[in-house]
């Protein structure tokens, strides 16, 4: 087995009895790399110098000092992660050359802890996607199917994982990003609750939603990514005061007796039939467990898409007005006055999707529209969060597809943005209401590609989901199969 | 037809907390370009706002101050537009839900007092400063100020005169000041106003259309560039025509109001609650908190001055003109062993004279006078004894201004005792109506004026240290006496 394809807390292990040593396992994920990169396309900068800098001190960090929660475990962040000194993209022509100054809170975080960073994944245009394609830096690739896209926003993360480019990523999650792309590329991905983990350094895209979780190759990893990077942050005001417990404790604790709730809604006609099959698949095996499956319903499903295509491009259309060519970033050197740098600056810098986000956004926040949009939008998203309130009343977690269909092919929705933003359908009701969310393998199609089973709970549950993900896995069996590249 | 002006004025006033309103950067003026910044003030992706709650407490001084109702909650909001003084492309500032509404102050006109409501205060934060080079074709920003916290005060469409306006400026900067959480420097930015102002028909209810006007940058700016625009559009209107709702620029050297854009060209800020902050919850300990701080504010003080020591209006006015002067003056009174009237108004009347005179001429404050109060006391008391008199007391102020050495000690340095010897006096008396007896003879033919020369003969003769009501006893006896 290489070590690349290992787990962190197998890696662990393997450090703590000196079995191997940091910069054997960052050697064997830069080798990784250099096989397959160039089909994957995960990365938009690789941190190799660095990173094996960061891997020797982390092997002299273990003999003096022993192991630390991620000591020498090389781990790659989504590009929309601010890193000092390490320019971050956020996929975008307009920040290709930014170097922030200073560190993203997760970023202190996992230093802190000893990680290894082995650069900086690809992802779309400012978040805004559900495939990579929208990157400036091209589109990543499925490594189960180089023809067919990893999901997005995140999807440069969700490829690292699955290809063996890394042993563990973050991502962030504003509709869907982190679970979408991890049920895709066959890995596990957790949207934590709002304020959970601190977006301090989180390039904005809609700060309501915008929440930063961690790839992994199982509901272990992702529990000791959680332990590092959950936390109250005073650098943001939205940031919650509440006590982390240690979500390790959460695992192999079993689920005999929980309530689980499927909601009638989420088995809609669209969802494609064996994506629908293996997450029926997985009521049985929860059943199995010792849980209990009733139905629940969440009546103003219907409205989350509309509700989500006014907030987050309302909030994005504001967050990225500063990207101006005045003071960092790309500036064209077009303009022969204030306003024409502005205009050429922002129509020259931004892709398509960016721009479509921005005008959306500009038209519902304009006087005589507000009211009629992002005020209406607003109350409806209160209406969406009281029903996850009245469900959890009623059962421990609630299950449902991931996604309503397996990776799709590049290029087949680049120009139906409408059938694109339906790929979220089933994960940004959980951004709205603001609660955590896992989305855990469970499963392939025939043609070999995977298929991804979300888990929700209320807010600061992520305990209770890791609790959940973890029996689920140790029951269901999933076949270890690994992506042939 | 009579036209009356309808004027409300936008005020802010920048507030003097040590760091900016949602990062830990210094909000002192006057440091070299950019030195006052970090990624957060400066916009950069990823950073996020933290409010400084010594803004909202500030906020809530002049709430209570002016008499507003405090709001339990409020929020922030976004206003969109770009510029390149403002990094974020928006700025941070309050909208649907102020902190603080409904209150009014009472200012004082010649006619007696006028009540004017304030229909919201805010906070907000500063934007930048844009710094254009005349001799290349490019422009500078200094980010220094961007952040730095500010209160808009919103007034009622109240104000009917460009002297009520100015009027109602001086009584909100007077209090800000009183507050000490704005130094109230018009020149350098940290007050600034901006008016609305509109005519109707006398006796109506109806507002007229209004223009706004900017950039007026003193007192005197505010009331001129009222004066001139109530006159414009009087002059618009008696000539059948209308007046434009648009914003009006004031420029100071020409005198008049130039159009800067018109209402079509008027931004839409897009306002929308900041999802970067929380609401602020301001519950009732914290307003008794900052209740129970507040300073005496001026017109309490002014009438507190005129009640307890029982000098005029006038005079209390010019002693609460500042904090430094009313307590300067307040540290005299105190020095006497007991108060009464008399020494009260001797004191405003050298403190408001010759010791303001003096410290106006060396650009000083009170908190500065080389002088003590109780050295002021020391003063009016030997006066009032008789040691000196008030004319060789002009003297003596002036040697403890420049020496800082207490009265006493300069009246027995320099040998300004006035004499106050009765006998010796006498003699000095009967000399000098000796030697004049051509006009001691018109004296006492009636011709009383000649009173004046004898005093000031006998002044000369004792180099002026004759107590003049000594004087003024003997000569009379004296004069009348052979009659
Ligand atoms: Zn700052």
């Amino acid at each position: 087995m290489e070590l690349y394809s290992l787990t962190i807390h197998e890696l662990l292990d393997k450090l703590r009895t000196g079995e191997t040593s940091s910069v054997e396992i960052t050697a064997s994920v830069f080798g990784r790399i250099d096989a397959v990169e160039k089909d994957v396309r995960a990365y938009i900068t690789l941190m190799r110098e660095t990173a094996l800098a960061e891997a020797a001190r982390a092997d002299l960090a273990i003999r003096k000092d022993g192991i630390g929660a991620l000591t020498g475990i090389p781990i790659a962040l989504k590009d929309i992660c601010c890193t000092n000194g390490v320019r971050t993209t956020c996929g975008s022509r307009i920040l290709q050359n930014f170097i922030p100054p200073y560190d993203a809170t997760v970023v202190e975080r996992l230093r802190a802890a000893g990680a290894v960073f082995t650069g900086k994944t690809n992802m779309d245009e400012f978040a805004m996607g559900s495939s990579t394609e929208t990157s400036f830096f091209g589109a990543t690739r499925n490594p189960w199917d180089l023809t067919r896209i990893p999901g997005g926003s995140s999807g440069g993360s969700a490829a690292a994982v699955a290809a063996g480019e890394c042993i563990a990523a973050l991502g962030s999650d504003t509709g869907g990003s982190i679970r979408q792309p991890a049920a895709l590329c066959g890995v596990v991905g957790m949207k934590p609750t709002y304020g959970r983990v601190s977006r301090f350094g989180l390039v904005a895209f809609a700060s309501s939603l915008d929440q930063i979780g961690p790839f992994t190759k199982d509901v272990e990893d992702c529990a000791i990514l959680m332990n590092v990077i959950a936390g109250y942050d005073p650098r943001e005001s939205t940031s919650v005061p509440e006590e982390v417990p240690d979500y390790r404790r959460f695992l192999a604790r079993g689920i005999e007796g929980w309530t689980v709730g499927i909601p009638k809604e989420y088995f809609i006609a669209g969802i494609d039939p064996e994506v629908e099959a293996a997450v029926r698949q997985t009521i049985r095996v929860v059943e199995g467990a010792g849980a209990k499956c009733i139905e629940v319903s969440l009546p103003h499903t219907e409205y989350c898409l509309a509700v989500y295509y006014i907030v987050a491009p309302a909030e994005a259309c504001s967050n990225l007005a500063r990207y101006d060519g005045v003071k960092y970033g790309f500036r064209s050197e077009e303009g022969r006055d204030l306003m024409e740098m502005y205009k050429k600056t922002r129509a020259a810098g931004f892709g398509a999707e960016v721009k479509r986000r921005i005008m959306i956004g500009t038209y519902a926040l304009s006087s005589g529209y507000y009211d009629a949009y992002y005020k209406k939008a607003s109350q409806v998203r209160a209406l969406i969060k009281r029903d996850f309130d009245l469900a959890f009343a009623k059962c421990d977690v609630i299950l449902t597809p991931t996604t309503p269909t397996p990776a799709f092919r590049i290029g087949e929705k680049t120009d139906d943005p409408m059938q694109m933003y339906l790929s979220d359908i089933f994960t940004i009701s959980t951004n709205l209401a603001g609660i955590p969310g896992i989305s855990v393998p469970c499963g392939f199609t025939a043609a070999g590609l995977p298929v991804g089973v979300q888990f929700l709970a209320g807010h600061f549950q992520e305990g209770r989901l890791i609790q959940f993900a973890s029996a689920y896995e140790k029951q269901a069996h999933i076949e270890k199969r690994r992506p042939t590249l | 037809m009579e036209f009356e002006p309808v004027i409300g004025l936008e005020i802010h006033a920048q507030l003097l907390t040590d760091a900016k309103i949602f990062c830990g950067c210094s909000s002192k003026f006057g440091a070299a370009p950019n030195t006052h910044t970090c990624p957060v003030c400066l916009g950069m992706p990823g950073v996020l706002p933290v409010l400084n709650r010594k803004v909202v407490e500030f906020m809530m001084k002049m709430a209570l101050a002016t008499h507003c109702v405090i709001n339990r909650e409020c929020n922030f909001a976004r206003k969109n537009y770009f510029y390149p003084d403002l990094p974020k492309g928006y700025q941070i500032s309050q909208y649907a839900h102020p902190p603080a509404e409904h209150g009014w102050v009472e200012v004082e006109l010649d006619g007696g007092k006028k009540r004017i409501g304030i229909t919201r205060i805010h906070m907000e934060e500063d934007a930048g400063k844009l710094m254009h080079d005349e001799h290349n074709p490019a422009s500078y920003v200094d980010l220094n100020r961007t952040g730095v916290p500010l209160i808009e005060i919103v007034s009622e469409p109240d104000i009917r005169s460009a002297e009520e306006a100015a009027a109602y400026l001086r009584c909100l900067h007077e209090i800000l000041v009183y507050l000490e959480i704005c130094d109230g420097n018009m020149e350098e930015g940290s007050f600034r106003c901006d008016a609305n102002v509109s005519l109707r028909q006398r006796g109506t209810e109806p507002f007229g259309i209004r223009a706004e006007l900017k950039n007026m940058n003193s007192f005197r700016n505010v009331q001129r560039a009222l004066e001139y625009e109530i006159k414009r559009q009087q002059y618009v209107l008696e000539g059948g025509g209308q007046v434009v709702q648009e914003t009006r620029l004031w420029d100071d050297t020409a005198g008049v109001t130039h159009s800067m854009r018109s209402k079509e060209e008027a931004h839409d800020y897009r306002y929308f609650p900041d999802p970067d902050l929380v609401p602020v919850v301001i519950d009732n300990a914290w307003i008794e908190e900052i209740r129970k701080e507040q300073p005496e504010l001026p017109l309490e003080k002014r009438e507190r001055f005129m009640r307890e020591y029982q000098i005029p209006a006038y005079d209390a006015g010019v002693l609460t003109a500042t904090p430094a002067t009313a307590s300067f003056y307040e540290a005299t009174v105190a020095s006497f062993p007991t108060i009464n009237p008399k020494a009260a108004k001797a004191a405003s009347n050298w403190i408001t004279g010759d010791l303001m005179k003096m410290l106006n001429e060396d650009k000083k404050d009170f908190t500065a006078s080389p002088i003590p109060p109780r050295a002021i006391a020391e003063l009016i008391q030997i006066i009032d004894d008789g040691t000196i008199s008030g004319k060789m007391a002009k003297d003596v102020v002036e040697e403890m201004y420049k020496s800082g050495k207490p009265p006493g000690e300069i009246v027995k340095e320099k040998g300004l005792v006035q004499i106050t010897d009765e006998g010796a006096l006498t003699k000095t008396v009967a000399g000098i109506l000796e030697k004049n007896p051509e006009q001691v003879a018109q004296y006492r033919a009636g011709k009383e004026k000649v009173f004046g020369f004898f005093i000031g003969q006998v002044m000369k003769a004792t180099g002026g240290k004759a107590n003049p009501q000594l004087i003024n006893d003997l000569l009379k006896k004296m004069l009348a006496g052979d009659r």
